[in-house]
């Protein structure tokens, strides 16, 4: 029996039963359901937020003293644990898949559920402690508990590991296989974690060199400025960490999902390596407003900016060419007829295909906000969030949601349970973002703050929010009904349904231009790290020396 | 590598819609004359209050028509919270933080800038139809935040 067959009970045949080895499935699961159990707590917090707007202050009820303990919860949660630990249970889950080999390293897959795990709970004793309450960018001079910063490092260095395992698969494969393309699947799953290797460095120096000796009392000033370019260079490539699982789904499972075919090897590669290359050195443009940066970087970010654009818009097009393919096999005509062909009633179909139509509207906001001088119109107001709601709101968390509609039966051996909860779930999601989403941007466009406590604002009545705030406060209802309904069917398949008549395999797509075809330098991923290297030198070495020398003049300030 | 036409097609047009909208920030900057804030000095603020010119905050006539706005920013009010200028002015504002990170804007104005603990926020907007302008505090700063704003009053 192999060891798939031990841990869930199914039977596999074929040559996919032995690279799935317990040891390493176990930290896969345990990740995954961390990500989760972070994606339900801190989606939670969001009812509260949505309800703040209304009136309704639920927050002592919950033993929380204030929205921002709250925000500070929501943000972690959902920003850092539930994108981190989905990211590095999903993606070494296709590396296995990818290299049709076991992970190189026992060690390092369960040394990443450790840290995770550590990290979490470093971080949500100082946040549940209200010693943390600094939200999720944690801007110094605000200071933390040293707990949280130490949270934060375990949390990165988890995702280190990951990587590391990956790249050690990646050494592993190719001395089994000289010669041969990387298989694509391999090839995008260790693509984003490069990215992140370089763009976390920033965060990296932040945390380890100012800020965690500063809460210790070692340092005694910080220079908020300064911290903040270190923060910004890590926190804008981020988006691209959180997004990219979603991407590789959207490229090669959902065409296979739909029936349908990838178009291109060559072009996927070519996007993931421009995503490699120009997420890091963009960081500037979330620092039009910061008044030390000088405006001629702040330029030159703009336009790299526009540059990571780039891939995405190709991403739509091939995606979308993979999504006509398959409607078109399964019987569609006409000019959009192959849209109603499309699979609807599957629900990690649906649940996609909708993160997809709200993303359009995710990455249109996204640009409102990196056009320079448009940036003052809706910059640190409630525009922001409305954007980043339907990218990593939606396109990430719904396509979360929509793998593990095959996911869960897949690493549980149990038929999904609820098919139609589910359809029900991904659509209730989508609206509700819709409708949130609405509320958020129309309140920021008349000067809305973010992550303020709106329904308490001293200023409310000198403003026409009312509408804004109920558009909100509805939209969150609805995805906490959503949400709700999702976790309904994530427990009773896990705990309820039946055991899978047939075992589950992990969707792969085919391509009409395979590999061989493909331009063999993409597979140079060394070189195209040091270019990566290279290109942030070049955007943030200006930067850096136009700044110095550091102005270290704020001491650590609690006022939470 | 081969690349199909529809491909060749879809990304040509995609280049012509990024360098588009370039254009058109192109437009916003040096027709309009909208521009971002840049570096306007340094301030410690440790010593604000006996640093020029946040040791006299207010509002001032620097010249015809043009004021200037001194304005600390700290959890959670701004110093002053009300600035009274004739309609027509132009007025600079110089806002910097005594403790934590704050933000300011002003609303129906291109106003928008992070007041960061050692550094000068310099913005400047013409007011010409009178009322009351709201600004506000747009970065978390801490238990009060939504408390903190204040309003210029166009008369």
């Amino acid at each position: 029996m192999s060891s798939i067959a031990r841990t869930t009970g199914m039977e596999y045949s074929g040559p996919a039963e032995t690279i799935y080895l317990a040891e390493q499935l176990w930290p896969i699961r345990g990740q995954l359901y961390l990500g989760l159990l972070g994606l339900a707590v801190g989606g939670y917090l969001g009812l509260l937020q949505a309800l703040e707007r209304i009136g309704i202050d639920l927050y002592s009820a919950h033993f929380l003293k204030s929205y921002y303990q709250g925000l500070t919860i929501h943000g972690v949660l959902l920003a850092f644990l539930f994108t981190f630990a989905f990211s590095n249970s999903f993606l070494s889950l296709t590396t296995i898949r990818g290299f049709e080999r076991p992970l190189a390293s026992t060690w390092l897959a369960q040394g990443a559920f450790w840290t995770m795990l550590a990290g979490t709970v470093l971080a949500a004793f100082a946040i549940l402690t209200n010693q943390a309450t600094v939200l999720f960018t944690f801007y110094a001079p605000l200071k933390a508990s040293s707990l949280f910063y130490l949270g934060a490092v375990f949390l990165v260095l988890s995702t280190w590991l990951t990587s590391a395992n990956q790249l050690l698969t990646l050494r592993a494969w190719r001395r089994e296989h000289p010669e041969e393309p990387i298989p694509l699947l391999g090839f995008v799953s260790v693509v984003p974690y490069l990215m992140w290797d370089l763009a976390s460095v920033g965060v990296a120096i932040l945390v380890v060199v100012f800020l965690l000796p500063w809460s210790l009392g070692i340092l005694s000033h910080v220079d908020p400025q300064f911290d903040r370019l270190l923060f910004w260079f890590t926190g804008h490539p981020i988006v691209y960490f959180w997004l990219l699982p979603a991407y590789v789904s959207w490229y090669l499972m959902i065409p296979a999902q739909v029936g349908g075919r990838l178009f291109s090897d060559g072009l996927t590669r070519f996007v993931f390596l421009l995503f490699l290359v120009l997420s890091t050195p963009t960081g500037l443009h979330h620092q039009f407003t910061d008044p030390g940066m000088p405006t001629v970087m702040k330029t030159v970010h703009l336009f790299t900016t526009f540059a990571v654009v780039y891939p995405s818009f190709i991403t739509a097009f091939t995606v979308m060419a993979a999504l006509e393919s398959g409607g078109r096999a399964r019987g569609g005509r006409g000019l959009l007829g192959w849209i109603r062909a499309l699979p609807w009633k599957d629900p990690s179909v649906n649940a996609q295909l909708l993160a997809m139509l709200v993303f359009t509207l995710g990455g249109a906001t996204g640009i409102v906000n990196a056009s320079y001088s448009v940036n003052l119109v809706v910059h640190n107001t409630a525009f922001v969030p409305g954007h980043f709601h339907m990218t990593v709101g939606t396109a990430v968390a719904l396509t979360a949601m929509g793998i593990c509609y095959w996911l869960i039966p897949f690493l549980s051996g149990r038929e999904l349970w609820g098919r139609r909860l589910a359809l029900a779930q991904a659509w209730l999601w989508a609206i509700g973002m819709l409708v949130f989403a609405r509320g958020q941007i129309a309140g920021g466009l008349s000067g809305m703050p973010r992550r303020t406590a709106i329904g308490d604002a001293a200023y409310l009545d000198l403003f026409q929010w009312s509408l804004d705030n109920w558009l909100t406060a509805i939209g969150g209802i609805v995805m906490t009904t959503s949400g709700l309904l999702f976790f309904i069917v994530m427990l009773r398949t896990l705990f309820f349904s039946r055991p899978l008549a047939a075992p589950v395999e992990i969707p792969v797509a085919e391509t009409v231009h395979g590999a061989r075809e493909s331009w063999p330098l993409f597979d140079r991923l060394g070189l195209w790290f040091l270019i990566a290297v290279g290109l942030a030198v070049v955007a943030y070495v200006p930067v850096i020396l136009g700044y110095l020398p550091l102005n270290p003049v704020s001491p650590p300030i609690r006022v939470y | 590598m081969r690349i199909e036409r529809y491909e060749k097609i879809f990304m040509a047009l995609t280049l012509v819609v990024l360098l588009a909208a370039l254009a058109a920030i192109g437009v916003g900057v040096f027709a309009a004359e909208v521009h971002l804030p840049a570096p306007a000095g340094r301030v410690d603020p440790r010593q604000i209050r006996r640093t020029a010119p946040f040791d006299q905050p207010g509002v001032r006539e620097v010249a015809p028509g043009e004021y200037e706005a001194v304005i600390i920013a700290r959890a959670w009010a701004f110093e002053p919270n009300e600035i009274r200028v004739p309609r027509g002015s132009t007025v600079r504002f110089r806002v910097a933080s005594a403790d934590v990170i704050h933000g300011f804007l002003v609303e129906n104005t291109n106003i928008n800038v992070m007041v960061i603990p050692g550094q000068v926020a310099e913005v400047a907007a013409r007011f010409d139809r009178p009322g009351e302008y709201v600004f506000l505090c747009h970065e978390y700063c801490g238990f009060g935040h939504h408390q903190m704003f204040g309003k210029v009053i166009v008369e």
